[in-house]
């Protein structure tokens, strides 16, 4: 494991973890370390237990067994008020982006400010149009969030997340549903935070290219396991066949062939 | 399954649901107390800015319609009382009658209903939406409890407003009762608010005061407890919000009855 800062302790540790939604196991056996400094993006098929994972290590979930470490601290057996130190130096993006809707995005941005410092009004509007300097959002300040495009939402977000100076970094999909210009944008934003404030990075998404552009490492998860966690490298050529059946699944499929999709379409019908 | 068997089995599951939810409405109010309480100490306070917003959504807006209805209900209480009254002779004894049942049932009853049908649903509405949106989890991986958020606020305006808007529909229906009898018994307004006032003791106010926090604190947590446990959608959303202006109004009639029991014996 080329990981960037092998002596010192991982930023997340996961061991064993296994949960169920219902009589549903969901997660099964999970082992996994995220180095400080590093993104790994976290791979799946849809339903493969991408967004559960995610929940358990933001402790919005409690796991039926197995334990998970942040910063070197067990995150079940920490009261309320150290969880809540800890949850200060994390940022969240959510997959959907969870903006208040009842905020515009300066005051969403401004939000953990107001909550988690002293800083008089001025100081927090300045950081907060800092931030949305960052993720290219300046001037759409008043804008409320049900005015915004998908991207800006996600943008958004991710102005909120890293309002904090945050040590650790979640990031749910940050490419899906966006046209391939403004996704780029946004891998290109969240490898030029990796490289400023030398945050570590976890981010989950289903977009193979988008992975493979961000990604330091990769854990590609099947059905509520790991099958595979290494460099990109490791990950292309991996012999498993489940790992080269989902990365061939999306990459024959990129390339479109129109002869052949013409084809597919007129296939067998009359007159043609 | 035999029939009785699935019945019991089916009723058994409804009750263990019910005491659940009570259980949670519980930990609601424990912990939104805690958190007006202990709050500031662990330097996490409930935000007055957002005791102040509620306090204006909850009691400030409700205002006409508690008034108007109130007034209504006094004018319809004296004409009844002075039908009633005629039929003894003793109409003039309506006085009484509208005040003790203005102060001790019917001026906290209609505030509280009015505002489980108006803040009932809109919380419910607007902690469901916030839900279903990740809102609330988002707070929480902020670090920020959504019940110091978003539930203590609630809590505190309505201990605070309930008992005002009380003392708004009280007066409100007093006056719609005092000048109807004063037209039909010619009685003049002050004259009335005087007999009122010789009849009504400290007692008949507080019992309607102290109803109006009990029915305060039903309502607050009826539909916050309905509004974070959506799931399913939009159906989901409308459902918890009839839920809980239902709930709410079918826990204020309850619980009333059994005040009333009680404070009257
Ligand atoms: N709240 C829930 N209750 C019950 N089952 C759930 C719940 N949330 C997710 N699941 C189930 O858990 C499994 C994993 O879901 P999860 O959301 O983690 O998948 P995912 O990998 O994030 O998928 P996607 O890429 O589509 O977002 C799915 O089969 C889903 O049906
Ligand atoms: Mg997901």
């Amino acid at each position: 494991m080329p990981a960037i800062n092998q002596q010192s302790e991982p930023v997340i540790e996961i061991r064993e973890l296994i949960t169920y939604y219902g009589e549903r196991k969901i997660l099964d056996g999970i082992n996994l370390a995220v180095e400080s400094g590093e993104i790994m993006v976290v791979m799946g098929g849809s339903g493969s237990g991408k967004s559960t994972l995610l929940r358990h290590l933001l402790s919005l979930n409690r796991p039926a067994a197995g334990n998970i470490r942040l910063f070197g601290k067990a995150v079940n057996k920490l009261s309320s008020r150290a969880l809540h130190q800890m949850r200060q130096r994390i940022g969240v993006s959510f997959q959907g982006g969870a903006l208040f809707n009842s905020l515009n995005v300066e005051e969403n941005v401004a939000f953990p400010l107001r909550e988690h410092t002293r800083l008089d009004d001025n100081t927090i509007r300045i950081m907060a149009r800092m931030k949305l300097e960052v993720v290219n959002l300046a001037g759409f300040e008043k804008l409320m969030p049900s005015q915004l495009s998908g991207g800006m939402i996600k943008r958004a977000a991710l102005a909120r997340a890293i309002v904090m100076d945050p040590k650790l970094l979640f990031f749910d999909e940050p490419s899906a549903g966006l046209d391939p210009v403004v996704s780029a944008d946004l891998d290109e934003l969240i490898l030029r935070l990796r490289d400023a404030m030398g945050v570590t990075i976890v981010v989950v998404t289903h977009e193979l290219e988008s992975a493979f552009r961000i990604a330091d490492r990769i854990t590609v998860l099947d059905k509520g396991k790991i099958l595979i966690t290494g460099t990109t490298q490791e990950v292309k050529e991996s012999d498993n066949p489940r790992v080269q059946n989902l990365l061939n699944r999306r990459t024959e499929d990129i390339p479109v062939n129109a002869d052949e999709y013409l084809q597919r379409l007129t296939d067998d019908l009359a007159g043609l | 399954m035999t029939r009785p068997a699935h019945f019991i089995a089916h009723t058994g599951r409804v009750s263990l649901a019910a005491i659940e939810e009570m259980g949670y409405q519980f930990t609601l109010f424990a912990e939104s107390l805690y958190w007006l309480i202990a709050g500031p100490f662990v330097s996490q306070p409930v935000r007055l800015s957002a005791v102040a917003d509620e306090m204006m959504k909850i009691g400030v807006l409700a205002v006409p319609v508690v008034v108007l209805l109130s007034f209504s209900n006094g004018v319809m209480m004296a004409i009844q009382g002075i039908a009633t009254l005629q039929e003894f002779d003793a109409e003039s004894q309506v006085v009484p009658g509208i005040a003790y049942s203005v102060t001790r049932e019917f001026g906290v009853l209609i505030a509280a209903i009015v505002v489980a049908g108006r803040s009932g649903s809109a919380i419910a509405a607007r902690i469901g939406s916030m839900q279903m949106s990740q809102e609330i989890d988002a707070l929480r991986v902020m670090g920020i409890e959504p019940v110091r958020h978003l539930v203590a606020p609630i809590l505190l305006a309505m201990l605070l407003m309930m008992p005002v808007l009380t003392l708004l529909a009280d007066s409100a229906a007093l006056i719609g009762g005092g000048l109807y009898t004063g037209i039909v018994l010619k009685l003049s307004l002050s004259t009335f608010i005087d007999r009122c006032f010789d009849t009504l003791a400290v007692y008949d106010l507080m019992q309607g005061l102290v109803k109006s926090l009990v029915f305060g604190i039903l309502i607050a947590l009826i539909a916050c407890s309905n509004g974070f446990s959506v799931t399913g959608g939009s159906e989901g959303l409308g459902r918890a919000t009839t839920r809980s202006v239902v709930l709410s109004i079918a826990a204020i009639v309850v619980a009333d009855m059994i005040f009333t029991y009680f404070l009257n014996r």
